[in-house]
């Protein structure tokens, strides 16, 4: 399958008085089409800002992409100017956001806010953008979809307005859809019930999804690859099932230890990761994730360990990886 | 929008939630009753600037010599002026005039400042910071002083008078409005329409622009009483209308430096009169500012 997105060592930061947060540092991963690929990790790891710069939505000052590449579909995203790069926004890659409570505009109804970027991109008429919507509507499963054009986004309830959100991020058939935690402000029977859509949705049609998520059990059940970040780094990189039977890296262990499974005996406690992310403005020489670390040794906090293959499309960024990869799965 | 034509085959249930409008008005002045003596103002005023042809008994201009002094009675029921003039007629043209003067500055400084104000809580930085010290300097003048600089360099008449009092008016809203919209600014929806590939002047004017209505409301009608004071100021000064149009602080001006003793009934009415407008707008943008603050009318 051919990438439709290839980043390659971008390097996103933010210019505080605090000083330079390296928010995004220096992460290579490629989508191709019609994949889901996840992005996990902790709150503050640079996810999202990885997601946003693909967009080119880091808000500056105070945060700029300074170095790498992110090449969509033959474009170059980064020396796009800002007319051209309007009109990949939307059309070609776009995007659901974590809050679906928020991420529709109060005073403007349902039904407008899906025919304008139909009638912006597209050029749609009134009636063919009205009907368009319609059937968008129909497609995220929203009932009596004619009359929820009418509607206010306070009309409709979180999952209903994140399926809206779906239906717009579908309207103009994108390559590539960014999905910002999608679920993380859902009800938990609501949450599975989305995923299942995007999932279907995407397969149905073709489009390949980025999922940013903290939630393992999504990235088990909806990715294809995944992509465990730390401090501003892609730490492990695989498929879901290499992730999960072969977790390479002990920060990816970690999560999957902290996370309730019903595979394991009811008693064993939650083993959660001790300490707090590092500030990301001064990271020390080794590893960033060397001082939370069991397995750590002094190389850890001297030198930053290279992604080194693993397996066939599996890759880690740990000086113990091959030494403790038993250990490590002794230890779960 | 596209509301008009989908809205066909609303649900039952949402037109059984709706107040039928006579009910809505009466509970309105029953929650706001200075509020609907405000509105009560403003709406005869506007009806009698609407029909002044056919309210007003005589000609507001026409000069009738014989009649000078006349004090009110049945036949002139405010009196007549120096020139014989129907004063009631002249309030009545000069409820246009004023109006007219209060609706266009109001309009024109508040849209103004709406849109420097959002888009400068928008862009923010560099853009963000020269905006609001341009304003920062026009505030710095107090209105009636900026408005004279302007007309001492426009020269007086009704146009300029407008332009006038439009310019103080400009900054004034854009900073209440930039507060407003500092906070929209922030929300995901923004973020939102900009991931969907809009152009900055479509975020701004379709999206942050209705978010900030209420603001802009409350200031557009406190704006007009202001300008309906304004107007009459500077006509009084002799800076704004000119003679023979029918404008209550130009009446003012004739009748009170030389009659008001003589011929009290000449500054008075048209003293009444600017009085009653401010005060009548003022109330109602008070009420309507209570009405459309929410954390108010929860209480």
């Amino acid at each position: 399958m051919a990438a439709i997105l290839e980043i390659e060592n971008l390097q996103t930061q933010f210019f505080t008085s605090a000083g330079t947060v390296r928010a995004v540092d220096g992460i290579t991963y490629s989508v191709n089409h019609g994949e889901t690929v996840a992005i996990v990790g902790e709150s503050g790891c640079g996810k999202s800002v990885s997601a946003l710069s693909i967009l080119r939505l880091i808000p500056d000052p105070p945060g700029r992409v300074v170095g790498g590449h992110i090449r969509f579909m033959g474009l170059d995203i980064l020396a796009l100017s800002d007319a051209e790069i309007r009109k990949v926004r939307g059309r070609r890659i776009a995007m659901v956001f974590q809050e679906p409570m928020t991420s529709l505009n109060p005073v403007l109804t349902i039904g407008r806010q899906l025919t304008e970027t139909l009638e912006h991109h597209l050029g749609m008429g009134r009636e063919a953008s009205n009907a368009r919507a319609v059937e968008l509507l129909g497609m995220v499963g929203i009932s009596d979809p004619q009359r929820r054009l009418a509607q206010y986004p306070h009309h409709l309830s979180g999952g209903m307005r994140q399926r809206v959100m779906i239906a717009m991020a579908l309207s103009c058939e994108p390559e590539l859809i960014i999905a910002d935690e999608p679920t993380t402000a859902l009800d938990v029977t609501i949450q599975a019930q989305i995923l299942e859509l995007m999932r279907d949705l995407s397969k149905r049609l073709g489009v390949a999804l980025i999922i940013i998520t903290h939630n393992l059990g999504v990235v088990a059940r909806y990715a294809d690859r995944v992509n465990v970040m730390y401090a501003g780094k892609i730490i492990e990189q695989g498929s879901a099932l290499q992730i999960y039977h072969q977790p390479s890296h002990p920060y990816t262990l970690g999560l999957l230890n902290s996370v309730p499974r019903l595979d394991r005996p009811r008693q064993a406690k939650l083993d959660p990761i001790e300490g707090q992310p590092p500030d990301l403005t001064r990271l020390g020489a080794g590893c960033a994730f060397q001082p939370r670390c069991r397995f750590a040794v002094t190389r850890c906090a001297q030198e930053i360990p290279p992604l080194e293959t693993v397996s066939e499309g599996h890759v880690s960024a740990c000086w113990r990886r091959d030494d403790l990869g038993e250990k490590m799965r002794d230890a779960s | 929008m596209t509301v008009s034509d989908v809205r066909t085959d609303l649900g039952a249930e949402e037109v059984v939630e709706r107040t039928p409008w006579p009910a809505a008005i009466l509970g309105l002045i029953a929650r706001y009753p200075l509020g609907a003596a405000g509105a009560l103002v403003v709406v005869a005023m506007i009806f009698a600037a609407v029909f002044a042809d056919v309210i007003a008994p005589y000609d507001p201009e026409a000069n009738a010599y014989e009649y000078m002094f006349t004090a009110p009675g049945g036949q002139y029921w405010l009196g007549a002026d120096d020139f014989g003039r129907d004063i009631f007629s002249r309030i009545i043209y000069g409820a246009r005039t004023a109006l007219f003067v209060g609706f266009v500055a109001a309009f024109v400084g508040a849209t103004g400042g709406l849109v420097l104000g959002v888009a400068s809580a928008y862009f923010g930085g560099w853009f963000d910071l020269i905006i609001q010290r341009v304003m920062d300097v026009i505030m710095a003048f107090p209105l009636i002083i900026l408005a004279l600089a302007v007309i001492s360099v426009l020269g007086p008449g009704i146009d300029k008078v407008i332009i006038a009092i439009t310019i103080p008016f400009i900054p004034q809203c854009a900073r209440v409005v930039r507060s407003s919209a500092l906070a929209i600014r922030e929300i995901p929806y923004i973020d939102a329409a900009r991931a969907c590939g809009f152009s900055h002047a479509r975020i701004i004017l379709r999206h942050m622009v209705p978010n900030v209505m209420a603001p802009f409301l409350i200031m557009i009608t406190a704006f007009v009483g202001q300008a309906i004071l304004l107007e009459a100021t500077l006509s009084y000064l002799g800076l704004g209308v000119q003679e023979p149009v029918p404008a209550w602080g130009l009446m003012l001006k004739s009748g009170a430096e030389e009659y008001a003793e003589s011929a009290p009934w000449i500054p008075i009415f048209p003293g009444i009169a600017i009085s009653l407008a401010v005060f009548g707008f003022n109330l109602f943008g008070d009420a309507l500012r209570d009405a459309l603050d929410p954390k108010l009318r929860a209480q």
